[in-house]
């Protein structure tokens, strides 16, 4: 195991005041590694996705710290926490969110982009990492072509562009067949984890543990149980 | 920020529905500002025709007096008591007033008689027919080729006319720079033939024209003639006095305002409905980008980016086809009175980008309020 990509200390969330408070997480503490594919999951309001929003610098925490290679994010300004998702955060998103107006090749050159690349520069990044995922040739096609498991590796192209040192996955198979989701998180597994790279993925679906190396299990906004997932070989 | 408004640009221009939708809104609100704030330029240009055309320096006339069409005559003694002002280099008297003119075939026509000073023809038009000697000949008259020349049945040098049972005869066809406002054609007589044949007041001097000995002189001109109970005008503030009476005193403006008001609610309204739905259905993508990094005054730029593109294209198109229009319609038309101005290009400009400000207001606030937390909770 490498070292620590994130450390969570005594998150708390909740939504709304007084009578109408509600706790989606109460007091969690946890650590992922760097080299390591960490599942977090649980039934529907567990509070698996405001954990999530939580540690990749999305959602303001009531009360705890995220601290992220060595930096407490949520002590920076909101411009600096832009700019930390950008650099060091890469996330899939349930959805995919592709601009459907944009080609492939350039929905997987936005964080590029935002990152202040030159245009053709974006381009030419984001056609290695379209080629690393099996779409050089959907490059020119807009994500509305293309099928759902298609889509879905565009979306990963997407967040692996910019180098994220933490990948972030929501539901990652949420619109996919068994067969499909599987190979998908076989790819993440081989091409895009390394020990540079942690990758924490929100899921309920059983049939992708095999390929976690630790799965933490959510109830009522608390860690009912940390496990050691299906490919971890130690 | 090149790369970042290529995709603003992108998201915009590949939309081509919400587009199109944008530009049509958009043109079609600066077409119409334009064409109604062209009118009422033309209007209010061709009101001072005969200013324009005569092109005196100074006028000298009643202060009550606000159009040319509407004179009071002053006395003769006021010409010379003008004449003797200091920095006056010389002075002249104008005729300008109405008449009806019967036509060979028993038409009667209205017409226009301005009557230059009989010594030297002081605002004379340019002869294309005849030579403007012809002008002393027994009841002779210049006919002005504009676009009401027709009404008088084209007539050509030798035509006849009664005026006030008086013989009037076409000597000459001249062009002026504007045509009048009023429908009516023009004709140049003499001074004194034209308060001869036409049925005048006691006093008959309509406008008085100063040629100031230097641009100097014309505060000291303006200030005798005050103290004479009359009002000089240079020939722009005179123009001015005219366009004043017509926009607010005559509801002609107020009526056209309004008209250019609704023309721009109307574009606000169209151009700000679609670039919010533009807006909405690409809010989850916008928060997306959030998620990803981008900063708030980023989706600021691409969104004021969108909403300034989206305007300036259709303001060029708005502009290009009014300009085509009116082109168009001055070829078939030469009554047609509009008139682009730089004047109105800017009102109209300056409308665009509060269109713009507007749509690109409401956008923002939508997007700035996003969370990305809601992409995830979808």
């Amino acid at each position: 195991m490498g070292n620590v990509a994130v450390m969570a200390k005594e998150l708390v969330k909740w939504f709304g005041e007084e009578d109408a408070k509600t706790y989606a997480v109460r007091g969690v503490s946890f650590d992922a590694h760097f080299g390591e594919m960490l599942y977090i999951v649980g039934p529907s309001g567990s509070g698996k996705t405001t954990l999530l929003s939580m540690i990749s610098g999305i959602l303001r925490p009531n009360k705890g710290s995220v601290v992220v290679e060595d930096k407490d994010i949520w002590s920076l300004t909101s411009d600096e926490i832009a700019e930390f998702r950008l650099s060091t955060v890469g996330f899939v998103f349930q959805d995919y969110h592709l601009f459907p107006r944009l080609t492939t090749l350039e929905n997987v050159a936005i964080p590029l982009i935002l990152k202040k690349l030159d245009w053709n520069e974006s381009i030419q990044v984001a056609a290695k990492f379209l080629e690393i995922v099996g779409l050089k040739e959907r490059a020119h096609l807009p994500p509305v072509k293309l099928s759902t498991g298609e889509q879905q590796r565009v979306a990963i192209a997407r967040a692996i562009a910019s180098s994220p040192d933490l990948l972030i996955f929501d539901e990652p198979t949420a619109s996919l067949d068994g067969e499909t989701g599987r190979r998908i998180l076989d790819f993440v597994k081989k091409n895009i984890l390394n020990e540079r790279r942690c990758i924490i993925i929100v899921t309920h679906d059983n049939r992708i543990f095999e390929y976690a190396d630790k799965i933490m299990k959510m109830s009522d906004g608390k860690i009912m149980d940390v496990e050691k997932g299906g490919s971890d070989e130690e | 920020m090149k790369g970042i408004l290529k995709i603003a640009y992108k998201l915009l221009v590949n939309d081509k529905g919400k587009f199109a939708a944008l530009l049509v809104g958009i043109t079609f609100a600066v077409f119409l500002m334009v064409m109604m704030t062209s009118m009422f330029a033309g209007i209010l240009h061709r009101s001072s025709s005969t200013v324009i055309n005569i092109g005196a320096k100074v006028w000298v006339m009643d202060s009550a007096v606000n159009t040319t069409a509407n004179n009071i005559p002053m006395p003769d003694y006021i010409l010379d008591a003008i004449r003797s002002i200091d920095g006056v280099k010389y002075a002249m008297p104008l005729y300008s007033g109405a008449a009806l003119v019967k036509l060979r075939n028993g038409v009667y026509q209205s017409v226009t008689v301005v009557g230059l000073d009989d010594t030297s023809l002081y605002g004379r038009p340019e002869l294309i027919e005849g030579t403007i000697d012809d002008i002393y000949a027994e009841n002779a008259f210049v006919v002005v080729k504009d676009a009401e020349f027709e009404k008088l049945g084209n007539p050509t040098r030798g035509t006849e006319f009664e005026i006030n049972d008086h013989r009037g005869v076409i000597v000459g066809i001249a062009r002026v720079t504007s045509s009048g406002l009023f429908g009516v054609p023009t004709l140049y007589t003499t001074y004194k033939r034209a308060i001869q044949y036409i049925p005048s007041m006691r006093y008959t001097v309509s406008f008085i024209m100063i040629e100031p000995k230097s641009s100097d002189a014309v505060p000291y001109i303006k200030k005798q003639v005050a103290l004479l109970g009359y009002e000089a005008l240079t020939k722009d503030e005179f123009t001015q006095k005219i366009s004043r009476f017509y926009k607010y005193q005559t509801g002609l403006g107020i009526n056209l305002l309004l008209m250019t008001v609704i023309s721009f609610v109307l574009g606000l309204s169209i151009s700000g409905q679609t670039f919010y739905t533009f807006i909405l259905e690409n809010l989850d993508k916008f928060g997306a980008l959030k998620a990803i990094g981008a900063k708030g005054k980023e989706l600021v730029y691409v969104i004021l980016f969108q909403a300034t593109f989206a305007a300036l294209t259709g303001y060029g198109l708005g502009v290009g086809v009014a300009s085509f229009l009116i082109a168009m319609a001055k070829l078939r038309l030469p009554s047609y009175a509009a008139r682009i101005t730089y004047a109105n290009l800017g009102y109209a400009f300056i409308m665009v980008l509060i269109i713009a400000g507007f749509s690109g207001y409401i956008g923002i606030r939508k997007v700035l309020r996003i969370e990305p937390f809601d992409i995830f909770r979808g």
